[in-house]
């Protein structure tokens, strides 16, 4: 196809046809050589499987006999099968324990770190390590500091007098386990969000607001929180997003378990394929998780307009 | 940045996406590895093997290369819990290995998919002889042979002579029931020099067998609804649910361990345990005195049987090797001497005095045990969605097992969740 518009782009330049349409053509292919880097793994590995998903969730397939077409039926079994009112309640149920930690966590590192201080390059890139870290390698690592047998967290509870819970092992505590390592990961990332959404409020405002007397918490009440909702924003969204498709860290400490307690969305999908044969109800549980993402973004968007201040 | 820009560089960048392009494309080829010169080569899949047995099977593939020079096996291991994930990715991407090994439980899943090959289509007038009638039927499917049977094993009682005697209580029997081997493990549960009385995990496998022994049936006689949602089915989950954290180790002590079990017993601190024979070679050098016993029952005996078999890929393009390295592998002198030698499951052969090797090896003492628990056997329910069954099972039974729901209740939603997957 490129070559075929490389052509035709030259021929272009040669004959007789008013130059502006050439200089157009020329412009259009020149646009479309920088964009070719991003669009072809983005049409290849992107659009063109989410094609390939949309096809397989509306047939029946086990990977190894010849895909059978079923029409809507995964959908309405996946509706109303419990294992998937389970799976997206035991996502909601990490969004609502991960969201406001990972918030209030990132927001307080932020402002901490925000203020001149010494060393404060050296923490904040020390907080942003376990963001570029792979989940995997963290995952791990968290499996072992909450080993309910083994663990140090528990023997230093220990060590206190606290027996500690059985964490993972523990069909209630499994889902906190979880979220305690995902914000712990996701800390640096909505800091460093913040930290530029912090720095980007004029002093001047601060400076005003003491000079008339302001407390602390009503600066930050009244100038920072408001001021920051843009980043905050951003942050909500991203992480919303991430936390709906939360899948390496459950996958690896947990597998779902014990007892289904953090059997997940993603985790069901990769279930469904992997383990019972049943790709086509995957990729309908992924397109009816797409829709729910795509649905509470569009709600976050809207929303936006009565809080978020653009100043 | 130029604004136009000049068609040579517009051209060079074209080829250079074309290039790499047509490099990744080359990259990502899987080719199957390749054969020495003039060789067949034929991949064979295993989870049996590794880690105690690969030794074993390397005796058996030297000896079938050296019968069928023009062949290579080349073998590759997987653990049993990852090992039907990675056979299925494999037959779905096309790189199926030409042979690989399957399990009664999931036989019938591969063989409906038609992802087998008929083996009768390529054995020619070369039939495989000498196996018994029982494990080759277990692998018929339509009337056709899709898989040969290579080992089968059984699930006994081990236990450790030394904690018995030292704590004056006398050693397991065959005539042993569930209620002395509960007397026996509160005895010697001893939980601050971390010794535990028993072993046996809260999940499928040991659910159907122990509804057995409880005198219970997983399915009704038609195989289209569940029957385990009945008194002996509370009976038999009570009873596996009830050891957790009284003479078993909890989830939480276990802590995740890979094999705790395994190594809870070969350190001395587990009394008894509900294991396969396939354990025997890894307890061959424990300083300490055991043995085993057919698996004490409820009103009636009932021991696991597990059938193993080797099978070919649809797809393979060396069928006739296939088949000759099948059989090797399942019918063969030195495959059922190798076997027994090294207490590798056993050879599904029906000549008895094969068999009889087994019984020469000195460990455990008992070994007669093993073909006792043949008299009265628990074969796994096998249904079309195999996998589903066994997890819904077991995620209800550690639900009870946690304290997250009483046994009548998991019971009663294990029931209705396979239901649902008959249904």
């Amino acid at each position: 196809m490129t070559l075929t518009a490389t052509r035709q782009g030259r021929r272009s330049q040669g004959s007789p046809v008013p130059r502006p349409r050439g200089r157009r053509w020329r412009h259009a292919l020149t646009v479309a050589v920088f964009l070719l880097p991003s669009a072809i793994p983005l049409t290849l590995f992107t659009l063109v499987p989410m094609a390939g998903s949309l096809w397989t969730s509306l047939h029946e397939w086990d990977l190894i006999t010849p895909m059978r077409w079923v029409g809507l039926d995964n959908y309405l079994t996946l509706l109303a099968d419990p294992e998937t009112h389970a799976a997206f309640l035991h996502t909601l149920y990490f969004i609502a324990g991960y969201l406001p930690l990972v918030y209030a966590g990132g927001l307080g590192l932020a402002m901490a770190l925000n203020r001149a201080m010494r060393g404060r390059d050296v923490l904040r890139a020390v907080y942003f390590l376990p963001v570029v870290t792979s989940w995997v390698v963290v995952a791990l690592m968290w499996k072992w500091l909450l080993n309910p047998a083994a663990g140090i967290v528990n023997w230093t509870l220990g060590l206190l007098g606290v027996e500690g819970p059985g964490w993972w092992t523990d069909p209630s505590w499994a889902m906190p386990s979880i979220i305690l390592a995902s914000a712990w990961k996701d800390l640096g990332f909505v800091m460093i969000i913040l930290l530029a959404g912090l720095q980007a409020i004029p002093k001047e405002y601060h400076e005003a607001a003491r000079v008339d007397g302001a407390s602390a918490w009503q600066r930050f009440r009244s100038i920072t929180l408001p001021l920051l909702s843009p980043s905050t924003f951003f942050v909500i969204v991203i992480s919303l997003i991430n936390g709906f498709q939360v899948f390496d860290q459950v996958h690896v400490m947990t597998g779902g378990g014990p007892a289904g307690s953090t059997q997940v969305v993603v985790e069901q999908i990769y279930n469904l394929t992997f383990r019972y044969g049943r790709a086509g109800a995957a990729s309908a549980l992924s397109w009816l998780l797409f829709a729910v993402v795509l649905l509470v973004t569009l709600v976050q968007i809207r929303a936006q307009r009565r809080w978020v201040n653009y100043g | 940045m130029p604004k136009e820009l000049p068609a040579k560089r517009f051209a060079a960048a074209v080829l250079a996406t074309a290039l790499l392009a047509t490099a990744c494309a080359q990259g990502s080829a899987t080719k199957a590895p390749s054969a020495e010169s003039g060789k067949v080569t034929v991949r064979y899949f295993t989870f049996s093997a590794a880690p105690d047995h690969v030794k074993d099977l390397d005796t058996i593939v030297a000896a079938f290369e050296k019968e069928n020079p023009d062949v290579d096996v080349v073998v590759e291991t997987a653990p049993y819990d990852q090992y039907f994930t990675k056979l299925q990715t494999s037959l779905a991407g096309g790189t199926a290995p030409d042979t690989f090994e399957l399990n009664y439980e999931n036989f019938v899943t591969y063989a409906s998919a038609g992802s087998l090959l008929d083996l009768g289509s390529v054995a020619g007038d070369e039939p495989a002889a000498g196996l018994a009638a029982e494990s080759l039927n277990a692998f018929k499917h339509d009337g056709k042979q899709f898989a040969l049977p290579a080992s089968f094993s059984t699930v006994v009682l081990l236990y450790n002579k030394d904690l018995f005697d030292k704590a004056g209580i006398p050693a397991p029997t065959a005539d042993w029931t569930w209620a002395e081997e509960q007397a026996a493990a509160e005895k010697l549960t001893d939980k601050k020099a971390g010794v535990y009385g028993d072993f046996q995990p809260v999940q499928f496998f040991e659910f159907y067998k122990t509804l057995k022994q409880a005198g219970g049936e997983f399915l009704t006689a038609d195989g289209t609804k569940t029957a385990f949602n009945s008194p002996a089915g509370i009976k038999a989950t009570t009873w596996l649910v009830s050891k957790v954290g009284k003479t078993m180790p909890t989830e939480a002590e276990i802590g995740g361990t890979a094999d705790y079990d395994t190594n809870l017993f070969k350190s001395g601190k587990l009394a008894m345990w509900h294991n396969g024979i396939w354990q025997f070679a890894g307890l061959k050098d424990v300083p300490f005195n055991w043995d085993i016993v057919v698996e004490p029952g409820d009103t009636s005996k009932a021991s696991a049987v597990f059938h193993n078999a080797v099978a070919a890929s649809a797809t393979t393009k060396v069928g006739k090797q296939a088949y000759a390295w099948a059989k090797f592998l399942s019918s063969s002198p030195v495959a059922a001497t190798t076997r027994i030698q090294s207490s590798w499951e056993l050879p599904p052969v029906s000549d008895q005095a094969v068999l009889a090797g087994y019984l020469k090896d000195p460990k455990p003492a008992n070994r007669q045990a093993v073909f006792d628990s043949l008299n009265a056997i628990a074969l796994p329910p096998v249904i079309k969605r195999q996998q589903e069954m066994q997890d819904a099972v077991t995620q209800e039974l550690t639900s009870a097992a946690a304290g997250r729901k009483t046994v009548e209740q998991a019971l009663a939603d294990a029931a209705a969740k396979v239901d649902a997957l008959l249904g």
